[in-house]
């Protein structure tokens, strides 16, 4: 199977007047279409900066990044966002729910801003498929958590994503949900063939994903 | 703790005062620029009289009167002034002019500034005159030529810049002409029925104690219907009316204040709801509801003093401009100085106004509980039901009450201004709140994505759109409405002289003209519309009471000068169009002139003099004494050219007084208006001719000069509107820098975001622009309908023209500030602090 993504020599440093921050140092991995895998590491060792990378959410200082066969270096920011709108699917810890539009209006966001017609039904499906089909004209704030992470997944699939990318996803969230979201997560993936690339602490949760990368003070240390 | 607490807040806690700063600036611009009024007119106050006494009537002096004023020693002049035409021989410019014929050395103080310096001597001593220089601009007269004052001739020596005591807008109203009083005779204006008034001007040797000669002589100048003045009455009626001036201008200041104080309300509200989680960590180590509400109060506290403080540096900047916007309305040149009453005055009010309406936020920290550590979505329960918050709004509005009765004085004008502002508020307020529901209850769900997420966008959490739909909505209302009003004073006078209707007035014909003047307007291809004999007469008595008993009468509440007027009165034996009976009975014509006279008053006027049906009333016609009895009152239409009267007589009782004629007609055009009064001027000197072109003028100017004050006012309310604007932007940045970062990961493009914030801003100036004009049109409707009852047809273009500014400028704004969250990495999206 081809490589939907691919690290080379990846460095990223943050300057701070005459200070150099290496924050990532020479990350070289790639990922075949359709698998799962986590990154996972302790706090600051650089897990949520090299999603940042693999996303197209930010530029590596040196190396290269290719995504579904598009190389990211050189693309400005609106080309990266199209790149995102078109493969790349996100779930956060936070949810990251837009507050003024309905569950559904959230699911509908990524169709919409690639100038989809039509939509409504695919949203609500999705919406059924995570058990929220009669929540759909909830505010965000109307929903507890667990139902937040749950638009937040089927607004993930909504643009049917090449590539998913998960951060933290059952942060916020209690065990018996964390439970059933996780659970759902993987089920969705399974059925959409999507690559999935989690960044986690919970090391059980990363299990479930058929590769684990180890970071550890910016470097790929397994 | 208020101090560590804010350290990473003083940005942001300053912008929350920001809003107040212009308010306070204006407040303390008005207030210095009162008490430096009050200095300058302590000063200046015998340069604005131009000499220790002044009598003045409007009647020569009788024999008792010639006495009195012969026994005073010291200089005298003597004016005599009167409205005539004037006419400039070089290009046939005619107008009416005040005729000022002076003898003597007036002004003792000050002086006549003319131009050159010398005409202000040389014109007393030859057959010249001084023209005041809006009549010399306005007909491209110079020193030189000639000006005609009824049937003299008089070379112009010099320009009049200034006169004691004189103003700009009293210039425009009635520009002066100076010349000799030994000339007065000769132009032949000073006939019977010239409303003449005459003024005799003393300078007393220095030491003389002005106030106990005039205490002296004060009862015989009663007897006499003498007015008078001295340096120290014209200190306290210049005082007064400045005092009036300041005192409306500090309320327009405290709108502006009020305004910014609500988006400071607004502005703490979003800050202690982003610091509810610092709260809950003081409040499980261990701090009380009353000590984390006194951290945030000191902070509250400090910021509005150093808001103050800015606003108080800002107008005492501001203050050096007043002279400028006021210069029209000064009748002596302003010098400003520092006043630090005037600051502390506007400091202080800036701490207590900005801590009131911060106390609306600050008192909910009582109920943050430590429980929110644990979990970001408690609520704590029954916040809007702390009784606590009712208090603090009666606070505010029994200071809004206090203030403005400080300033009034009076607590009927108080509980008008506080319940007036008040419903403006509520007004906007509720605008905002329905206008909300409005697009949630109604969302265009079939409009494109950019455009539902832009309108949403105005209830999103924390939203600022209810402050700044009344700060933008505000400021509009505050410039339509003048607009409106403007024009309605306007229209209302264009309108009453549509058609045929008069707009012409010709007045002080003497009887034997009469029939000549008739002549030459029938000549003139113009109509005669109205012909209207007048006789002057004074009132005697009121029901038995003189006006010397009336004077000293404690419990008369009637209008001081209703004795000492002079009544223009007529006879006819039918009302006319502009006037209806609404009490008694109109009696149209008399037999037995040995009974009282049934006459009939304007109602309003019997009303503020309460006087009834039935009621006496004793008229000095002439020398001969009529007694009269109101037998009806009517209501009069006071609008348009038209001759309209307080006191109307029956038909045959006044036929054979002494009396004058005013003559109505109408000129299509104003070339046809140009010839006729040339021809007029030529061939009767004496008659004075207003008309509507020459009113329409004045009022165009005056309306102009006032408006410029009232904007440059309301301008603060504006500016104050604009800064809440920035900062309610500013404030919510970061709700919109989260939600813009979201939608960048999610794939939008700068251009998309860019839209979804520009249509953001732009429904909200519509919206805001739309609900301030629609209320300026609702007020200035109801004036029109129910004050002025006449139709309201507003003029729609500057509308437009302030919508479309309106709506640019919040979306500008909105853009300009919002401008730094495109360059945002959407990586941040992953990060907790945004």
């Amino acid at each position: 199977m081809a490589n939907i993504l691919q690290l080379e020599h990846v460095a990223k440093v943050y300057r701070s007047g005459n200070r150099e921050l290496k924050v990532l140092d020479d990350i070289n991995f790639s990922v075949e279409a359709g698998a799962t895998l986590s990154i996972v590491g302790p706090s600051g060792s650089g897990k949520t900066t090299l999603l940042g990378l693999c996303a197209g959410l930010d530029r590596a200082t040196s190396g290269s990044v290719e995504l579904n066969g598009i190389r990211l270096n050189n693309l400005n920011e609106d080309q990266l966002a199209d790149v995102r709108n078109r493969y790349v699917g996100f779930i956060f810890q936070n949810f990251q729910l837009l507050p003024t539009l309905t569950a559904l209006e959230n699911v509908m966001v990524p169709l919409e801003l690639r100038g989809e017609k039509n939509i409504k039904s695919r949203a609500l499906d999705l919406l059924d498929k995570v058990g929220l089909a009669e929540r759909g004209h909830h505010y965000p704030t109307q929903l507890s958590g667990g139902e937040q992470q749950r638009v937040s997944l089927a607004r993930a699939f909504s643009n049917q994503p090449q590539i998913l990318f998960a951060d933290e996803p059952t942060g916020n969230l209690d065990a018996e949900t964390s439970e059933k979201v996780e659970k759902l997560l993987f089920d969705l993936n399974k059925e959409a063939g999507t690559t999935l690339i989690l960044v986690t602490h919970n090391l059980e949760l990363a299990a479930k994903t058929q590769r684990i990368i180890r970071i550890k003070g910016g470097k790929v240390i397994d | 703790m208020a101090w560590r607490d804010s350290r990473r807040n003083y940005s942001r806690l300053l912008l929350f005062v920001s809003s107040i700063v212009l308010g306070i600036a204006a407040l303390v611009a008005i207030y210095s620029l009162g008490y430096n009024l009050r200095e300058n007119i302590d000063s200046q106050a015998a340069e604005l009289l131009g000499a220790d006494l002044e009598l003045s009537d409007n009647q020569p002096p009788n024999d008792k009167m010639t006495t009195l004023m012969d026994s005073l020693k010291g200089q005298k002049s003597k004016e005599m002034s009167f409205a005539s035409m004037i006419y400039f021989p070089k290009n046939s410019g005619t107008r009416l002019a005040q005729i000022r014929a002076l003898e003597g050395d007036f002004p003792y103080y000050g002086t006549l500034e003319t131009e050159p310096i010398s005409a202000a001597k040389e014109f007393r001593t030859k057959q010249a005159a001084l023209v005041d220089q809006t009549l010399m601009l306005q007909y491209q007269a110079q020193v030189g030529d000639s000006i005609k004052v009824g049937e003299m001739t008089f070379e112009i020596v010099g320009i009049l810049k200034k006169a004691p005591g004189q103003t700009g807008i009293a210039a425009t109203v009635a520009p002066s002409v100076y010349i000799p009083l030994s000339f007065l005779e000769k132009t032949k204006l000073a006939q019977k029925g010239s409303r003449i008034v005459y003024r005799y001007y003393y300078k007393f040797a220095p030491k003389t104690n002005i106030e106990a000669l005039v205490k002296k002589i004060e009862p015989k100048l009663e007897t006499e219907n003498y007015s008078f003045r001295t340096v120290e009455s014209q200190k306290e009626d210049t005082g007064r009316s400045f005092r009036d001036l300041t005192r409306f201008l500090s309320l327009v200041g405290f709108i502006a204040l009020l305004l910014g104080c609500v988006g400071v309300a607004s502005a703490i509200h979003i800050y202690i709801r982003e610091k509810i989680n610092s709260i809950a960590i003081l409040r499980c180590l261990g701090v009380k509801a009353s000590q984390a509400f006194l951290i945030y109060l000191l902070q509250i506290s400090g910021i509005g003093l150093l808001g103050s403080l800015l606003g108080a540096a800002l107008g005492v900047g501001i203050q050096q401009f007043l002279p400028i916007v006021l210069k029209d309305f000064l009748p002596f040149e302003l010098t400003t100085s520092l006043s630090f009453t005037a600051i502390g005055q506007g400091v202080l009010l800036g701490v207590i106004i900005s801590n009131l309406f911060a106390l609306l936020s600050l008192i909910s920290i009582r109920k943050i509980s430590s429980l929110n550590v644990l979990r970001a979505s408690y609520e704590p329960s029954g916040l809007g039901k702390d009784p606590l918050k009712w208090l603090v709004y009666a606070l505010i509005l029994a200071f809004v009450f206090g203030f403005t009765w400080l300033q009034m004085k009076r607590w009927t004008d108080a509980v008008a201004f506080t319940v007036g502002v008040t419903f403006a508020f509520l007004l906007l307020l509720g605008m905002s709140i329905l206008l909300m529901w409005l697009v949630r209850r109604f969302f265009p769900a079939s409009w494109s994505y950019l455009s539902r997420q832009g309108m949403a966008n105005l209830y999103r959490p924390n939203n600022q759109t209810a402050i700044l739909m009344v700060s933008i909505g505000l400021g509009t209302m505050f410039i339509c409405t003048l607009l409106f009003v403007q024009n309605l004073l306007l229209e209302r006078i264009k309108l009453s002289t549509d058609g045929d209707q008069p707009n012409m007035v010709l007045f002080d014909i003497q009887t034997p003209q009469k029939q000549a003047v008739t002549e030459l307007v029938k000549s003139q291809k113009l109509p005669i519309l109205q012909d209207v004999p007048i006789v002057t007469m004074r009132l005697e008595q009121l029901n038995g009471q003189t006006s010397t008993e009336a004077l000293k009468d404690s419990t008369n509440k009637r209008w001081r000068g209703l004795f000492s007027r002079e009544y223009r009165v007529t006879f006819r034996d039918s009302l006319i169009s502009t006037e209806k009976v609404v009490k008694g009975k109109w009696v149209s014509q008399v037999k037995d002139v040995s009974q009282p006279v049934p006459i009939s008053l304007e109602d309003g006027y019997a009303e503020r003099n309460t006087i009834a049906i039935g009621d006496t009333l004793l008229f000095n016609v002439q020398g001969m004494m009529l007694t009269t009895v109101v037998a009806s009152l009517r209501d009069v239409d006071w609008a348009g050219v038209q001759t309209n009267f307080l006191v109307l007589f029956p038909k045959g009782v006044l036929e054979e007084a002494p009396q004058f004629h005013v003559l109505l007609t109408h000129v299509p055009n104003t070339t046809v208006s140009a010839q006729f009064q040339q021809a007029m001027v030529r061939q009767f000197p004496n008659v004075s001719m207003v008309d509507l072109g020459l009113i329409l003028t004045v009022l165009d100017d005056i309306s102009a000069k006032i408006g410029f004050v009232i904007r440059f006012m309301a301008g603060f309310s504006i500016l104050t509107g604009l800064i809440v604007l920035i900062a309610s932007v500013l404030i919510s940045k970061y709700q919109r820098i989260q939600e813009s970062i979201l939608l960048r990961t999610l794939g939008a493009s700068r251009r998309q975001i860019l839209i979804i914030t520009a249509l953001e801003y732009l429904f909200l100036g519509t919206l805001a622009a739309f609900t301030g004009i629609l209320l300026a049109l609702i007020g200035s409707w109801a004036l029109a309908t129910f004050n002025f009852e006449m139709a309201f047809n507003p003029i729609l273009w500057p509308v437009g023209v302030v919508f479309l500014t309106v709506t640019f400028l919040t979306v500008f704004i909105g853009l300009a500030n919002s401008w730094g969250i495109l360059s945002r990495s959407p990586l941040e999206v992953l990060r907790q602090d945004v």
